[in-house]
C-alpha cells in the first residue's frame, strides 16, 4: 500500500493503495464517483473511460500510480455551475440512454473525438466512437446526438 | 415534456425520489406515507388487494405508483406514469414510479415476456381508475353534490353549482398524506382490480404522447445510482474462479498460494463453486487470478465443437418431439407439385452477454436479508434464494436497481444467489462481480436451432406444401432463478431432472394448404455445470426460427419467379376462415406499410449483378408474437472484396395495437433491430470440446458504431380495421422486432448477390467464402 496523489475533476485526494491497481477501482470505490463504470476490465469495451489530457482514457487498464497529479476528468466534472455540458444536453434532447450503462464512455468518447474534431463526418464519427460499444445499441441515437452537439458547440 | 431541471427540482421539493436512487430513497417515501419501517425487515408481501399498496398521494397534489415491474432501460416506468395518471387523472408531471422492489411494491413478476403493458399494464389501469372513484366520492361527500355534479382534471376536482363561483378541492387537499383503506378485488395480481371501469382510449390524454423518459436525466448527468454502484458499510468485494475445463471436479485449493495477497478474508469452496472474499476489489481480482486450484477434468466431452456442432445436433437422437402442427395433407401436396425446393439453415448459440457482467450485493444486517441487484425478476430472486439458502421469504427483501441491459434470464441471477450466499456465509455484506471473461462464457445461451425446409409450389407459382422440421438445442433449459437450477447450486452439485426444452414453430399469418411443423430438442453430453445452458434471449427462439421460416419463403418467391413481398402478401390475401383478432389484416398492412416507406419497386430477386466491389440488396422478413406484428425490409451493401455486409437502411413497421409512448417505443425498437442485426452478423458462442473460446469482445465481437445504419425508419401501423375503438389493447412490443432481422439480412444479401446466406452469423469469412463458391 502506498498514499497516492490524484487530481479529479478539480479536487485533489490522497488514496492509500496499492500503487498497481487501476485507477477505476479508485474512482469508484475509494473516490465514489459512479459516472466511470466496469464493463470488461481489459480495456476493450470503453465504460471505465476518463478524460486525462485531454484524451479517453480507459482506466480499467491504467494504473493509479501512472496518474498522479494530472487532472482527471470524469462524467461526474463534464457539468459546469449546474449546467449540463452540450453533449450531455445533446444526450438528453436526442433522448439517447436505453439502460445507459455504457454512456459515461459514450460521452466523454464524443467529448474527446469533438476537441479534435470539431465538426466530424459520419466517417470520422464511426471511425472515433467504434471502440466504445453499447449492447443496447443505441448507437444510432447517439450518432444525431454527437452532430447536434457539434452544431452547438460550433 | 419534463425538462431536467424541472424535474430535478420537483424531486427535490416533493422529497421524493425514484427507485433506482437506492433503497434509502424509497424507504424514506415510505416513512413518509407512515409505512411500517421496511428498511428493517421482516418484509411480507405487499398486499395487492390494498389500493394503498399501488397508489400514494401527498398534500402537494402529487402521486407515487408502486408497480412490481422492472426496465430493461426501454423507460417502461414513464409509460406507467402516462397510463395511471390518466386512468388516475392526475397531471402527469406530478407523479413518480416506484418499481420492483420485493417489499414495496406487489408482485407483478418483474419484466419478462414483454408483457409489461399486454398484462401487467391493465391492473396498473384498473387500480387507477378504483383511485379516481374513490377520490370523486370523497369530492361528493366534500361538497354535498352527487358525484354527476363533478368534473376532473389534473387531480383538481371541481363542481359547479349554478350560482356561485365554481368550487374546486385537490387530491391532496381530500386524502394526501393519508391512505385510502380501500379493499381491491381479484383471484390474482393480474386481475386486481376495484369497482370502477376503465377509461375509453379517446379519453386518455398521455398515451399516445412521448413525455421524455424519466430515466434519462441522470443516466446522463452521472447521478444515477446502479445496483453495481451499492454500498453498505462492512461491505466485502468477491469473485468467483470457476473451473477452466467444463465439467471439471475440484480436486484441492491451495489457500498458502495467495497468502501474500492482503486483504483476503475467506476462500470459499463448496463442491465445484469456489470465490474468494476480500477486504477491498483489487485484492479480490488479485486473489482470484492467483488462487491455485487443481481440477479433475471429466472422463467425456461437455459438448462438440462449435464448428461440429450442426452435424452433431442433425445426426444426434432427439431427446424430445414437439407435438406437430399438420394442415391438410402433406403427402399428397408434395405429390402433386410442379416444383419442389429444399434447404437447411443453422443458428448458432447465442449469449445475452451483458454490456456490464453479473454483479449484486447482500447485506446480512438485522438478521435479514438484502439483496442489491438489477435482475429484471427481482421477486423470483427473492423467492429463489429463500429456498436455496433455507430461510423463510419474509426475511428476504430484494431492491431492484437499474443495471447493464440483459434481455432475458441472466447471469444478473447467479451473481445474486452467490452474494447471498457468500453474505450469510461471512454474515457480512459481500458484493459479487463478475469478469467480462466469466459472462461471455457462463452467461445462458439462447438455444442453437438447425432446421429443414422443405416447399412444393405448383405450375402458377402457388405455394401448395410447406415442411418445417426444427431441432433446437435447447435442452435442460433452465428457468428463472430456480433454487436448483442456477449456475451456483449446480455447481454444488444440485441436480434434477433436466427440463426438456422445445423446438418452437414459425408464428406467421400465412395461408397454406399442405402445411406441417414439426421438431425436437437435441441434448448435449453434459447437462449440468456446463457454459451451453439455456435461458431465454429476447424472444426465446423467434430469431432462430424466423431466420429458416422467412428466409425459406424468399426461396420459394424466387422459385416462382415472384417478388417477395407480392409472394407474402398472396399468402395472407388467400385466406378465407375468420380472421380472429386481424391477424391477417394487419400482417398485410404492416407488410404494404413497410414496402410504401421503403419504396420498393416489384421484382423477383437478385437483382442484375453489379460490376465494382459493392453490391446492393433489399430484404423483407416478416413476423407475429402476442398480437405484434412487425415488417421489416432492409437494405445492404455487401463488399466483394472484403465480405464486410453493411445494412445501410432499415424500414420496419410496427403494430403493438395501442401505442402509450411513440417516442419510447421508436427508441426501444431501434435498439431491438441493431440487436438482431448484431446478432445476423456477429455472434456465435464458440468452443473447443472442453471450453468457452468466446470470452471477451475480440473473441466475442458485436455490432459497433462503424456498423450504424445511414437510415432507420419504424412506422407505427395500427392495422386495427377499426384502429379508433375505445377498447383498442395495448399489445406486448418489447421482443417481436428481433424475429425477422436475420432472414431480412440474409434475403437482402441474396438479392445483392445471388449467395444464399444459410448459417448464422454472415461473418465476412462466411459471406467471402460463399461468393467464391
Amino acid at each position: 500500500m502506498a498514499a497516492l496523489n490524484l487530481l479529479v475533476n478539480g479536487k485533489r485526494h490522497t488514496v492509500e493503495a496499492e500503487p498497481s491497481t487501476p485507477l477505476l477501482y479508485i474512482l469508484r470505490n475509494d473516490l465514489d464517483l459512479a459516472g466511470p463504470r466496469f464493463g470488461c476490465g481489459l480495456g476493450q469495451c470503453g465504460a471505465c473511460t476518463v478524460l486525462i489530457g485531454g484524451q479517453a482514457v480507459r482506466s480499467c487498464v491504467r494504473p493509479v500510480s501512472q496518474v498522479q497529479n494530472v487532472e482527471i476528468t470524469t462524467l461526474e466534472g463534464l457539468s459546469k455551475d449546474g449546467q449540463l455540458h452540450p453533449i450531455q444536453q445533446a444526450w438528453l434532447d436526442e433522448q439517447v440512454p436505453a439502460c445507459g450503462f455504457c454512456q459515461n464512455g459514450q460521452m466523454l468518447t464524443a467529448k474527446a473525438l469533438l476537441d479534435k474534431t470539431p465538426n466530424p463526418t459520419d466517417a470520422q464519427i464511426r471511425e472515433g466512437m467504434k471502440g466504445t460499444l453499447c449492447r443496447c445499441m443505441t448507437y444510432y441515437r447517439i450518432n444525431a446526438a454527437v452532430k447536434l452537439a457539434a452544431k452547438r458547440l460550433a | 415534456m419534463i425538462k431536467n431541471s424541472s424535474r430535478r427540482e420537483f424531486l427535490q421539493t416533493s422529497g421524493l425520489l425514484v427507485a433506482s436512487v437506492a433503497a434509502i430513497s424509497v424507504d424514506g417515501v415510505e416513512a413518509f406515507l407512515q409505512r411500517p419501517a421496511a428498511g428493517a425487515g421482516p418484509y411480507p408481501d405487499p398486499d395487492f388487494r390494498q389500493l394503498d399498496s399501488w397508489i400514494a398521494i401527498r398534500p402537494d397534489n402529487t402521486a407515487t405508483f408502486y408497480v412490481g415491474k422492472t426496465d430493461l432501460g426501454q423507460g417502461t416506468g414513464t409509460a406507467f406514469r402516462q397510463i395511471m395518471s390518466d386512468e388516475l387523472d392526475i397531471a402527469f408531471e406530478n407523479t413518480t414510479c416506484v418499481m420492483g422492489s420485493t417489499d414495496i411494491t406487489v408482485d407483478q413478476g418483474g419484466s419478462g415476456g414483454s408483457d409489461a403493458l399486454q398484462t401487467d399494464g391493465y391492473p396498473m389501469r384498473r387500480v387507477a381508475a378504483e383511485g379516481r372513484r374513490v377520490l370523486l366520492d370523497m369530492a361528493a361527500e366534500y361538497f354535498g353534490v352527487p358525484v354527476t355534479a363533478l368534473s376532473v382534471s389534473d387531480g383538481v376536482v371541481s363542481t359547479r353549482t349554478g350560482d356561485t363561483a365554481d368550487r374546486t378541492v385537490t387530491y391532496g387537499q381530500l386524502i394526501g398524506g393519508k391512505k385510502f383503506n380501500v379493499t381491491l378485488t381479484g383471484r390474482n395480481i393480474d386481475a386486481t382490480t376495484g369497482k370502477a371501469p376503465l377509461k375509453p382510449v379517446q379519453a386518455m390524454k398521455n398515451v399516445g404522447k412521448s413525455p421524455r423518459r424519466d430515466d434519462i436525466p441522470a443516466k446522463v448527468d452521472g447521478t444515477q445510482r446502479w445496483a453495481v454502484d451499492m454500498k453498505v458499510p462492512g461491505m466485502l468485494h468477491a469473485r468467483n474462479v470457476r473451473p477452466p475445463m467444463v465439467g471439471a471436479t475440484l480436486k484441492a485449493v491451495d489457500e498458502s498460494s495467495i497468502k501474500d495477497v492482503p486483504g483476503v478474508v475467506k476462500v470459499v469452496s463448496r463442491g465445484n463453486y469456489v470465490a474468494v472474499v476480500c477486504e477491498r476489489e483489487e485484492q479480490a481480482i488479485r486473489a482470484a487470478r492467483q488462487l491455485k486450484v487443481e481440477w479433475t477434468p471429466p472422463a467425456t466431452a461437455p459438448f462438440p465443437t462449435s464448428e461440429d456442432l450442426f452435424t452433431y445436433m442433425r445426426a444426434t437422437p432427439t431427446s424430445s418431439v414437439s407435438e406437430p402442427v399438420v394442415t391438410g395433407d402433406l403427402a399428397a401436396g408434395f405429390a402433386g407439385a410442379a416444383t419442389v425446393i429444399e434447404a437447411k439453415y443453422d443458428v448458432p448459440y447465442q449469449g445475452h452477454t451483458a454490456f456490464g457482467p453479473a454483479h449484486a450485493l447482500a447485506d446480512p444486517s438485522n438478521g435479514q436479508l438484502t439483496i442489491y441487484s438489477n435482475d429484471m425478476k427481482s421477486y423470483g430472486m427473492r423467492t429463489g434464494v429463500a429456498q436455496f439458502l433455507k430461510i423463510p421469504k419474509e426475511k428476504i427483501r430484494v431492491v431492484w436497481m437499474q443495471g447493464p441491459q440483459a434481455y432475458g434470464r441472466t447471469a444478473a441471477e447467479d451473481a445474486g444467489f452467490e452474494a447471498a450466499f457468500l453474505a450469510t456465509e461471512l454474515n457480512r455484506p459481500v458484493r459479487m462481480q463478475w469478469t467480462r471473461q466469466e459472462e461471455t462464457s457462463w452467461d445462458t445461451k439462447g438455444p442453437a436451432y438447425a432446421v429443414n425446409m422443405r416447399g412444393a409450389l405448383d405450375a402458377k407459382g402457388q405455394l401448395v406444401a410447406l415442411d418445417y422440421d426444427a431441432r433446437a438445442g435447447d435442452f435442460n433449459h433452465v428457468g428463472y432463478n430456480e433454487a436448483d437450477t442456477v449456475l451456483i447450486a449446480q455447481l454444488m452439485g444440485q441436480r434434477k431432472t433436466p427440463a426438456r426444452g422445445r423446438a418452437s414453430y414459425p408464428n406467421d399469418k400465412y395461408t397454406v394448404p399442405n402445411r406441417r411443423m414439426a421438431g425436437g430438442v437435441v441434448p448435449m453430453p453434459l447437462a449440468w455445470e456446463t457454459p451451453v445452458r439455456m435461458g431465454n434471449l429476447r424472444d426465446p427462439d423467434g430469431p432462430q426460427v424466423t431466420f429458416a421460416s422467412e428466409s425459406f419463403v424468399d426461396e420459394l418467391a424466387i422459385a416462382a419467379k415472384a417478388d417477395p413481398v407480392a409472394f407474402r402478401l398472396a399468402l395472407l390475401d388467400r385466406g378465407t376462415g375468420d380472421d380472429s383478432g386481424f391477424k391477417r389484416a394487419r400482417s398485410i398492412a404492416c407488410l404494404k406499410a413497410a414496402a410504401q416507406k421503403f419504396g420498393w419497386d416489384t421484382r423477383t430477386s437478385p437483382r442484375p449483378r453489379s460490376s465494382g466491389d459493392i453490391a446492393v440488396g433489399r430484404g423483407v422478413a416478416y413476423a407475429y408474437r402476442s398480437e405484434t406484428v412487425v415488417a421489416e425490409i432492409v437494405e445492404v451493401e455487401v463488399n466483394k472484396r472484403t465480405g464486410h455486409i453493411w445494412a445501410k437502411r432499415i424500414v420496419c413497421a410496427h403494430d403493438c395495437g395501442l401505442v402509450i409512448n411513440p417516442d419510447a417505443l421508436t427508441h426501444a425498437l431501434e435498439g431491438g433491430l441493431l440487436h438482431a442485426l448484431s446478432r445476423a452478423l456477429y455472434e456465435e458462442a464458440r468452443f473447443d470440446q472442453s471450453k468457452m473460446l468466446t470470452v471477451d469482445w475480440i473473441t466475442s465481437p458485436t455490432l459497433t458504431h462503424a456498423d450504424v445504419p445511414e437510415k432507420i425508419d419504424i412506422i407505427q401501423v395500427n392495422g386495427d380495421p377499426n384502429p379508433n375503438r375505445p377498447d383498442l389493447q395495448h399489445y406486448g412490443a418489447g421482443e417481436t422486432i428481433c424475429k425477422p432481422m436475420l432472414a431480412a439480412v440474409a434475403n437482402a444479401v441474396f438479392d445483392a448477390t445471388g449467395v444464399r446466406m444459410r448459417r448464422v452469423p454472415f461473418t465476412a469469412q462466411r459471406v467471402l467464402a460463399a461468393l467464391k463458391i
